[in-house]
């Protein structure tokens, strides 16, 4: 049984180290495309990677229900590494989910079973942290919406392959909507529900 | 008693992350007025609790922080807002627009073009623009979810038919991404457009409403108007009489009890930047250079 000395540590530096994750993850959501970086500053459990530890640190308590895809959820380390130092509750139901963590891409349930908000309150729906494989090399993206200045290229090898098809619903629910910030590593990109991708090929 | 008596920035950590939350749905929502918990601040409503809470959200040690109020570094507003984050965060601070990273406002856009590493916090007394067209909160959440603006169009109509042209002055309703309309804040018409397609990122606080919202980089930022009946920024019809500026928004000063006035950049840094490079206006010797005595 894992004990709490044994959970990997939290931020060194938990005001500074939050500041400079939101402003990575701001950056990120205000520009989509771009790629941001995150200053590594805790320990992460099996299965997390470094800037997914830092986002759930400077976003997650216990006002923010969370779900997690199978692999984390069976996960202990992932499991009580959160509770010990986000406090925030898991829940089964991913469609009362302020996040959801997803470590196994291809097994991403259908968007709709996460919260895409109400046409007064789109802004209480679940946010994605989905963790990639590369944020700089891979297949090839138009991006087009709010922050962007005509158009971005994103070069990503993601799982699921048809995420940003699945993202299309958002164009029809908007205000409504889906916001995904995508993890590789230490880096960050996000795509916030008003961002219109096409692939472009390979 | 060297222990800190507050947290960086002022706020707790539980407040910033809340705060953060807010903020980040708020850019990815342009123009909604997303719902925070927001907190008494040492400072009085009115006076920026909603741009204070912003500010402290998002400022990091390495930023440099500008506060302007009404356009001016130097007012009281400013300088207390100024000295609070200097105290509190420990932050370099600066009244030149240019070498800011963070600049929070009270009813200005500054006249100098921002650029991409900077982000505008403003300070909004009543983020709701069809507050006054419809006092409940129900009502109004309806009509943004329908995106049901009508009642807008009809007051900026009524202008017409009452005064011949539309008479908003300031708070003038923009529409967002072609989906919201937002209130930008007491801030003057004349700076409307420049909301529209900046590269720097806007963000909104309203503390006694508890409200943030926020408009993206580069995002349409469109003021309602009418065919007929063109949006047009407004400006008094002189050059500043500090620096001559012919395209800058302008305060109007009365001088004296005869009548006599004179008008001024409202942007005092903007004024300054000019008064430095060489130029002047008709009354560049005024009371200003008494006290501004490096401006030579």
């Amino acid at each position: 049984m894992t004990t709490i000395a044994e959970l990997p540590p939290g931020f060194a530096d938990k005001v500074l180290s939050a500041q400079s994750t939101f402003r990575s993850v701001m950056d990120a959501m205000a520009r989509p495309g771009s790629v941001q970086r995150i200053v590594p500053g805790a320990g992460t459990p099996e299965t997390m990677m470094r800037g997914t530890a830092a986002i759930a640190l400077t976003l997650f308590d216990h006002d923010t229900p969370l779900w997690l895809d199978s692999r984390m959820a069976e996960s202990s380390g992932v499991v009580k590494w959160l509770k010990f130092h986000t406090g925030a509750p898991v829940v089964q139901n991913s469609s009362v989910a302020s996040f959801a963590l997803i470590s196994d891409g291809g097994a991403l349930p259908p968007l709709e079973r996460f919260a895409f908000g109400t046409s007064e309150y789109p802004d209480r729906s679940t946010t994605l942290i989905l963790q990639v494989e590369r944020l700089d090399a891979g297949r090839s993206f138009e991006l087009r919406g709010p922050g962007i200045d005509g158009a971005a290229t994103l070069q990503a090898a993601i799982e699921p392959f048809d995420l940003f098809e699945r993202l299309h619903v958002n164009e029809a629910l908007f205000p409504r909507g889906i916001d995904v910030v995508l993890v590789a590593d230490d880096a960050v990109v996000a795509i916030p529900r008003t961002t219109r991708v096409m692939s472009k090929g390979s | 008693m060297n222990a800190p008596a507050y947290n960086f920035a002022y706020l707790d950590e539980q407040t910033k992350r809340m705060i953060r939350r807010a903020i980040l749905k708020a850019i990815t929502i342009p123009g909604y007025q997303v719902p925070f918990a927001s907190r008494e601040m040492p400072m009085p409503y009115g006076w920026g609790t909603g741009g204070v809470q912003v500010t402290a959200a998002i400022l990091g040690p390495a930023d440099v922080l500008k506060v302007i109020d009404q356009g001016s570094d130097d007012t009281t507003n400013a300088i207390s807002i100024r000295k609070f984050f200097a105290k509190t965060a420990g932050v370099a601070t600066t009244t030149a627009t240019d070498a800011a990273t963070v600049i929070q406002t009270r009813h200005r856009i500054p006249e100098t073009a921002l650029h991409e590493n900077q982000v505008l916090v403003y300070q909004v007394p009543i983020p709701e623009p069809l507050r006054f067209l419809e006092p409940r909160e129900t009502e109004t959440r309806r009509m943004h979810a329908l995106a049901e603006y009508g009642l807008m169009h009809v007051k900026l109509y009524e202008d017409i038919a009452r005064f011949g042209h539309i008479a908003t002055a300031y708070a003038y309703p923009v529409k967002v991404n072609a989906r919201y309309v937002m209130d930008p804040s007491p801030t003057p018409k004349f700076d409307n457009p420049k909301m529209d397609n900046c590269p720097a990122l806007q963000l909104f606080g309203a503390g006694r409403e508890k409200r943030i919202y926020a408009i993206p980089p580069y995002t349409k930022v469109v003021s309602l108007d009418f065919e007929d009946h063109p949006f047009e920024p407004y400006r008094f019809n002189a050059p500043c009489a500090l620096c001559g500026a012919e395209n800058s928004y302008l305060d109007e000063i009365v001088t004296d009890d005869k009548g006599s006035r004179m008008f001024v950049c409202s942007d005092t840094d903007y004024c300054e930047g000019r008064q430095t490079a060489g130029h002047h206006g008709s009354l560049s010797a005024a009371p200003y250079k008494e006290k501004a005595g490096s401006h030579g």
